[in-house]
């Protein structure tokens, strides 16, 4: 058994090591690299500290001694177990094996989502084709006059707003709808079902609507630059929010949280690329979209060398390292 | 790993357990006040810098890339670029003694960091984070559904513990009290300018009664505040003075 004069014995034995450990740890915390040595020396002083607090839980329990073991203990455990700073080598390792793996884990639900938006497209074509009135629910009054007098509510957008801030609006919007449908997966799925559905909707209605004043081809005209990307991150959000969904309801983890976690972790750097597409949409859809003097054939061009980017980066393609011989 | 009474055991590789103690909605919440107004406030700070330099504050015209467009960076992005920078410990957490930590007690990574601020668009629903505070009091960690998604907790960030410690075992090698008796006079000096002038009189004087059972309780009685503060320090020996004013 331990008596007082035991432990302040003990204490004095070890206060140097503490002392140590407390002006070691906030060295290595302002460094962003440590040595070996440095460590090594961290570990150590973790074991040592380990071994005083298992003492101290024993012999003065509730004590501040405790506590003030219990902090150290933590913050070198916190500072040992930090991950290594990767830089472009995570970057770089994210472009060429994650994304592309999530990527193929996905291609059945990014299918799906593209049926799902290809189908809502269709019901909202046949709704506002049969009942024309309904265009009321999907279009503003402001969008459905300006068509109404045979133009297309974008035009003349690039002499309103300047292209910059319509960029920087129309991407924050894209990136936020995106974000949305993914964390909507949380709901089982469902709320990114329903997302993709609204959205194919509105889609199929405004290209009805606008079919009927003849007005088709300027609204083709001006989504095709940047919309085949828009659409498919859409899609790819979706499909991210639907496992998302599948994650709870089927869990593969020890637990539906865990299950949850790990599947946020995978899909996270996908839609940190899908976020930087979405910023090139941005740009395009502000920038060269509104802009007549674009002629439909580099609108066609842009459109779909953008989109083979986008193809290559989720395939893995554009970066992987070629096999030598 | 284990939870009760809002603290955590993780295990370690050394075999002794690592106790986390979680931060309750109340404390989440009062970081969160604190970084919000930082925010607006630096938001606010950089409009005004905008409108005394004569840019037009607007997204019709180019000025909007001088005016608005860092105003609503500084805002909207806050909580994710701060996290990222300072690894989880925004301004708003330190001051309110929290910061967030993996569910092993890691340094969260930046991808977690990331997917916890994603997800406010989630736990801000319907308004002011019902949905996240909700989740909070539902769960045994405490934790929204950002830090379920990222794996993180928001644990308490006890920094005086440190000082403490070495306080004590400073006060030990100059004093002969026993540890107990330590550190209880360390805590009556430390908090003496906090208590009522009636009741720090009243617990130095039954900790002096005890520490010297011959020392009188009726002079004791006679001394003054001051007296009986530094009768305190006294037996915690040379060392007690500067720590505690």
């Amino acid at each position: 058994m331990f008596d007082g004069e035991d432990i302040r014995r003990w204490i004095m034995a070890r206060a140097g090591s503490w002392r140590a450990s407390v002006n070691n740890l906030a060295a290595l915390r302002s460094q962003r690299q440590a040595t070996v040595d440095e460590a090594l020396n961290a570990v150590e002083a973790y074991r040592g500290l380990a071994r005083d607090l298992a003492t101290a839980r024993r012999v003065v329990p509730n004590s501040r001694t405790t506590a003030g073991l219990e902090s150290l203990y933590r913050q070198i455990h916190t500072l040992i177990s930090r991950r290594p700073r990767g830089g472009l080598e995570t970057i770089q390792s994210a472009l060429r094996l994650d994304i592309p793996k999530v990527t193929r884990e996905l291609r059945v639900p990014i299918l799906s989502m593209a049926l799902l938006m290809g189908v809502s497209a269709l019901a909202g074509w046949w709704l506002i084709t049969t009942f024309p009135t309904l265009i009321g629910m999907f279009a503003s009054e402001d969008m459905i006059d300006h068509v109404e007098q045979g133009h297309l509510w974008t035009e003349g957008l690039i002499n309103v707003v300047p292209s910059s801030m319509l960029s920087i609006g129309i991407l924050a919007n894209n990136i936020t709808v995106s974000v949305l449908a993914f964390c909507a997966g949380i709901f089982l799925g469902l709320g990114t079902l329903y997302l993709i559905a609204m959205n194919g909707l509105m889609l199929g209605a405004a290209f009805a609507f606008v079919h009927q004043h003849g007005l088709a081809r300027a609204l083709f005209e001006f989504i095709i630059a940047h919309g085949p990307v828009e659409l498919s991150v859409i899609c790819i959000a979706g499909a991210s929010g639907v496992a998302l969904g599948e994650s709870i309801i089927r869990p593969t983890g020890s637990s539906r949280r865990d299950s949850f976690q790990a599947c946020s972790h995978r899909i996270g750097p996908l839609l940190l690329l899908c976020a930087a597409l979405l910023i090139g949409c941005g740009l395009i859809e502000g920038f060269i979209s509104p802009d007549p003097r674009f002629p439909m054939a580099s609108r066609i061009t842009i459109g779909a060398c953008y989109w083979l980017i986008m193809w290559s980066l989720l395939t893995g393609r554009l970066f992987a390292k070629r096999i030598v011989d | 790993m284990s939870s009760a009474d809002d603290r955590v055991t993780v295990q370690s590789v050394t075999g002794v357990d690592l106790t986390l103690a979680i931060a309750g909605p109340g404390t989440r919440s009062y970081a969160f006040v604190i970084d919000w107004h930082i925010r607006l406030l630096l938001a606010c700070a950089w409009l005004l810098a905008a409108a005394a330099a004569q840019v037009k504050i607007t997204w019709r015209t180019h000025d909007g890339l001088i005016s608005l467009l860092p105003a609503a960076v500084i805002y909207f992005l806050y909580h994710p670029v701060i996290e990222v920078m300072t690894r989880g410990h925004t301004p708003g957490k330190r001051m309110a003694g929290v910061r967030i930590l993996g569910r092993d007690g890691s340094q969260p990574s930046i991808t977690a960091l990331l997917l916890r601020n994603v997800f406010r668009l989630i736990d801000s629903l319907p308004a002011t984070y019902l949905v996240g505070l909700t989740t909070c009091f539902l769960t045994r960690q405490r934790v929204r559904l950002g830090d379920m998604a990222a794996g993180t907790l928001l644990v308490l960030d006890d920094a005086a513990a440190e000082a403490s410690l070495l306080r004590i075992e400073r006060l030990a090698t100059n004093s002969k009290l026993s540890l107990d008796a330590l550190e209880l006079i360390d805590q009556v000096l430390e908090r003496w300018e906090s208590l009522e002038s009636a009741n720090r009189a009243q617990v130095a004087r039954s900790l002096l009664s005890r520490l010297d059972p011959k020392e009188d309780a009726a002079n004791l009685a006679q001394l003054s505040d001051a007296t009986l503060r530094d009768m305190l320090r006294a037996h915690l020996g040379s060392d007690a003075a500067p720590n505690h004013v």
